[in-house]
């Protein structure tokens, strides 16, 4: 793999972690409110999935969606000025953390209703293929979404009629407190699109390389005209469910095993600090995405650890300057709120 | 005896009394067994009552609510726990195609003892999707009963009265009322499920009122009570069937009325309030009834402007003051 990509990949992982963990300390800050769905541990689905695909194509995401954003380009000032409630942020102030849009970046919007990313992702992919573009859309969405009636509903309509769509599922195993097996008869979430006769696959959703790769492949297969495809991601959440939901459902050892052997980003910084890491230590490192990258990218010889504290510096920065702007943003009126409801009037006359 | 609990355990406590006297009642919903419920409502329950009465739902609404229905026309009491108000836009299907119909359509052959339960309301920041009352929409679907306890005890008393109805009943809570505390007594005699409250008397107008609005109400009272005016409160703890009489006898004595609802006015439950109370009052009102309503617009993230967008106790004074003195 070609190491600029390698390190944009790295770069945005480290970049959606101290987001989150900075919208999380702005939280309790009480800079941000309402519902805050945060991604650390999931780092590596939003970043592989997007880093495969085209500006062209189109990103339909769920309300856990700050790093879809981020990565398809949308500047970490305009997240955190959503988040914020300013009328700088990507949604005008009006949306919030659970509706980011950007339009100009076919960010089409994080939706709140469990469910609703079907059908728009449908939707958009209706109208690419009636009008023959080689664009294609990507469709987010947790393992508790598949038991909704929008997705068979969905993956029918878009196998019918070979629509290029490729559907994402983030599956961290919880449906809030309900885990995979009590909410699923079939907990194997890819199985579920044989149904519908659209490829599927799952892969390991703690490494970025591997869903960097499946997703390749698939877009390939959709821009050659031959319809939906499917990818199941399993990952796992470090937070729970929502900045109110403390997540105390999960076996202890579940979370600790995740936390101390798989958390991506206390590995990278670790093994920074210790020059090149030992075969034994990357061994030990099992499944984890970023600490897994760090190592191949080292093996390669492309990245020293010098370069590692100038991109976390960067980082940092970037995080603060968002978080500055954020707040020294100004508040949308009531003028503003009516103006974005009436923005399709185009001054008719009503009555 | 009485006790100040959370508005919270008051369900918990009525589901849990309803359990332990008959093994028909069940209850389904996201996260209600283990979790014990988004809101608490169901803490314990599943530990006591197992999980055939008390079910975790995959995220499927309308299957669900659906699927209590099928469970009531054979003798099941199920109590369908909605997350929140605005999934049940997803389970609108089963609530008024499904439940209010099949006794009619039956020719009343079957019985229908669902109880549907959710939180509305504005909350704090939850946005557009998370902010609906959708009470204008179940308000217009004759064979449902719709009831929206303000109070601990009230929601004591109606969840249980809903729960031993063979009636689909609606109970509409709100997310800002779950960590309310207020007075239980599980011994007091409770009224008719859909009679009204005067919460607070008053000669010089008449606060028609429900849900967590009351409370706004309550407090514009005292305010306006400062400046002399005296304002009866009148919480109507149900939407359907609406208890007129009660308004009746307060407008008899006040001559005007002010209407209070979060949701925005339009086509809402106060457009039907004005509507009853206009033709069964107008010879004896002395000025046009008047609403304080939630503004057309889907709510905002931003906080100041949910703010703005709900009714504000200052906002029920200013009403209140250029109704009493024009
Ligand atoms: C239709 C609907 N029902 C319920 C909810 C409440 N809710 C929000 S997220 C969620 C769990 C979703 O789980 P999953 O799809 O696995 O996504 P995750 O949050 O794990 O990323 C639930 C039940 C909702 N938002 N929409
Ligand atoms: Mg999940």
């Amino acid at each position: 793999m070609e190491s600029g990509l390698l390190k944009k990949m790295l770069r945005d992982m480290l970049l959606a972690r101290a987001f989150e963990e900075r919208a999380a300390q702005e939280y309790a800050q009480g800079n941000i409110a309402g519902f805050l769905h945060l991604y650390p541990g999931e780092e590596a689905v939003g970043v592989g999935v997007l880093h495969a695909a085209e500006p062209a194509d189109y990103v339909v995401s769920t309300y856990r969606e700050h790093v879809h954003a981020l990565v398809r380009g949308v500047p970490a000032r305009m997240v955190m000025a959503e988040l914020f409630g300013r009328k700088t942020g990507c949604s005008g102030g009006l949306g919030g953390s659970m509706h980011l849009f950007d339009r100009e970046r076919r960010f089409m919007g994080g939706y709140a209703i469990v469910g609703e990313t079907f059908p728009i992702a449908i939707g958009i992919g209706y109208a690419i293929a009636m009008r023959e573009l080689p664009e294609a859309v990507i469709c987010f969405f947790g393992d508790g979404a598949v038991n909704q009636g929008t997705f068979h509903e969905s993956l029918n309509m878009a196998a019918l009629w070979k629509l290029p769509v490729l559907f994402v599922c983030e599956n961290n195993h919880y449906q809030i407190g309900t885990e995979i097996h009590r909410h699923s008869a079939v907990a194997e979430v890819y199985k579920r699109a044989c149904g519908y006769r659209i490829p599927a696959r799952r892969v390991n959703g703690m490494d970025v390389l591997a869903v960097h790769r499946a997703t390749e492949e698939a877009l390939a297969q959709i821009r050659a005209g031959n319809g939906p495809q499917f990818i199941e991601c399993e990952t796992y959440r470090f937070r729970g469910h929502s900045m109110a939901d403390p997540g105390s459902y999960r076996p202890k050892v579940e979370l600790q095993a995740y936390e101390s052997t798989e958390d991506p980003v206390k590995i990278a910084i670790a093994e920074t600090v210790t020059a090149y890491p030992t075969a034994e230590q990357i061994a030990a490192v099992g499944s984890d995405n970023i600490a897994s990258l760090t190592g191949s990218l080292r093996s390669g010889g492309h990245f020293p650890p010098e370069h590692l504290d100038a991109m976390q510096a960067e980082i940092a920065a970037e995080v603060e300057a968002a978080v500055h702007f954020a707040s020294e943003s100004p508040e949308p009126t009531l003028a503003d709120a009516q103006a974005a409801l009436d923005c399709n009037r185009q001054g008719e006359v009503l009555v | 005896m009485a006790e100040q609990v959370f508005y919270w355990q008051a369900l918990n406590r009525a589901l849990d009394a309803e359990m332990a006297v008959d093994d028909s009642v069940v209850v389904l919903g996201e996260d209600v067994g283990l979790y014990g419920g988004s809101y608490r409502v169901t803490e314990g329950l599943h530990a006591k009552y197992g999980e055939w009465r008390l079910r975790d739902m995959p995220i499927s609404e309308g299957s669900f609510t659906g699927l209590g229905v099928g469970a009531a026309m054979v003798g099941l009491r199920p109590v369908v726990e909605i997350m929140t108000i605005n999934f049940a836009l997803l389970a609108l299907d089963a609530i008024i195609n499904m439940a209010a119909k099949i006794p009619f359509m039956s020719g009343g052959q079957f019985s229908m003892p669902l109880v549907v339960r959710m939180p509305g309301g504005v909350a704090k920041q939850l946005a557009a999707q998370h902010s609906q009352r959708l009470e204008q929409t179940l308000m217009n679907v004759p064979g449902l009963r719709i009831a929206v306890p303000a109070t601990p005890q009230d929601a004591y008393w109606q969840l249980r009265q809903a729960i031993n109805s063979d009636e689909p009943i609606v109970l509409l809570e709100h997310e800002l009322l779950y960590f309310s505390k207020g007075e239980l007594d599980e011994s007091r005699q409770a009224p008719p499920m859909h009679r009204a409250q005067v919460c607070r008397q008053g000669g010089d107008l008449t606060i028609v009122t429900y849900s967590r609005m009351c409370d706004l109400a309550l407090q514009a009272a005292t305010q306006l009570a400062e400046t002399g005016i005296e304002a009866e409160v009148i919480d109507l703890r149900s939407l359907r069937p609406i208890d007129w009489d009660s308004c009746v006898v307060s407008l008899e004595k006040t001559h005007r009325l002010l209407i209070v609802e979060e949701d925005s006015g339009f086509s809402g439950a106060g457009a039907e309030i004005a509507a009853g109370l206009a033709e069964r009052c107008f010879l004896i009102m002395d000025a046009p009834p008047r609403r304080v309503a939630g503004r057309e617009l889907p709510i905002a993230y931003n906080a100041a402007l949910e703010a703005a967008s709900i009714p504000r106790v200052t906002d029920v004074v200013s009403a209140a003051q250029q109704l009493c003195n024009p």
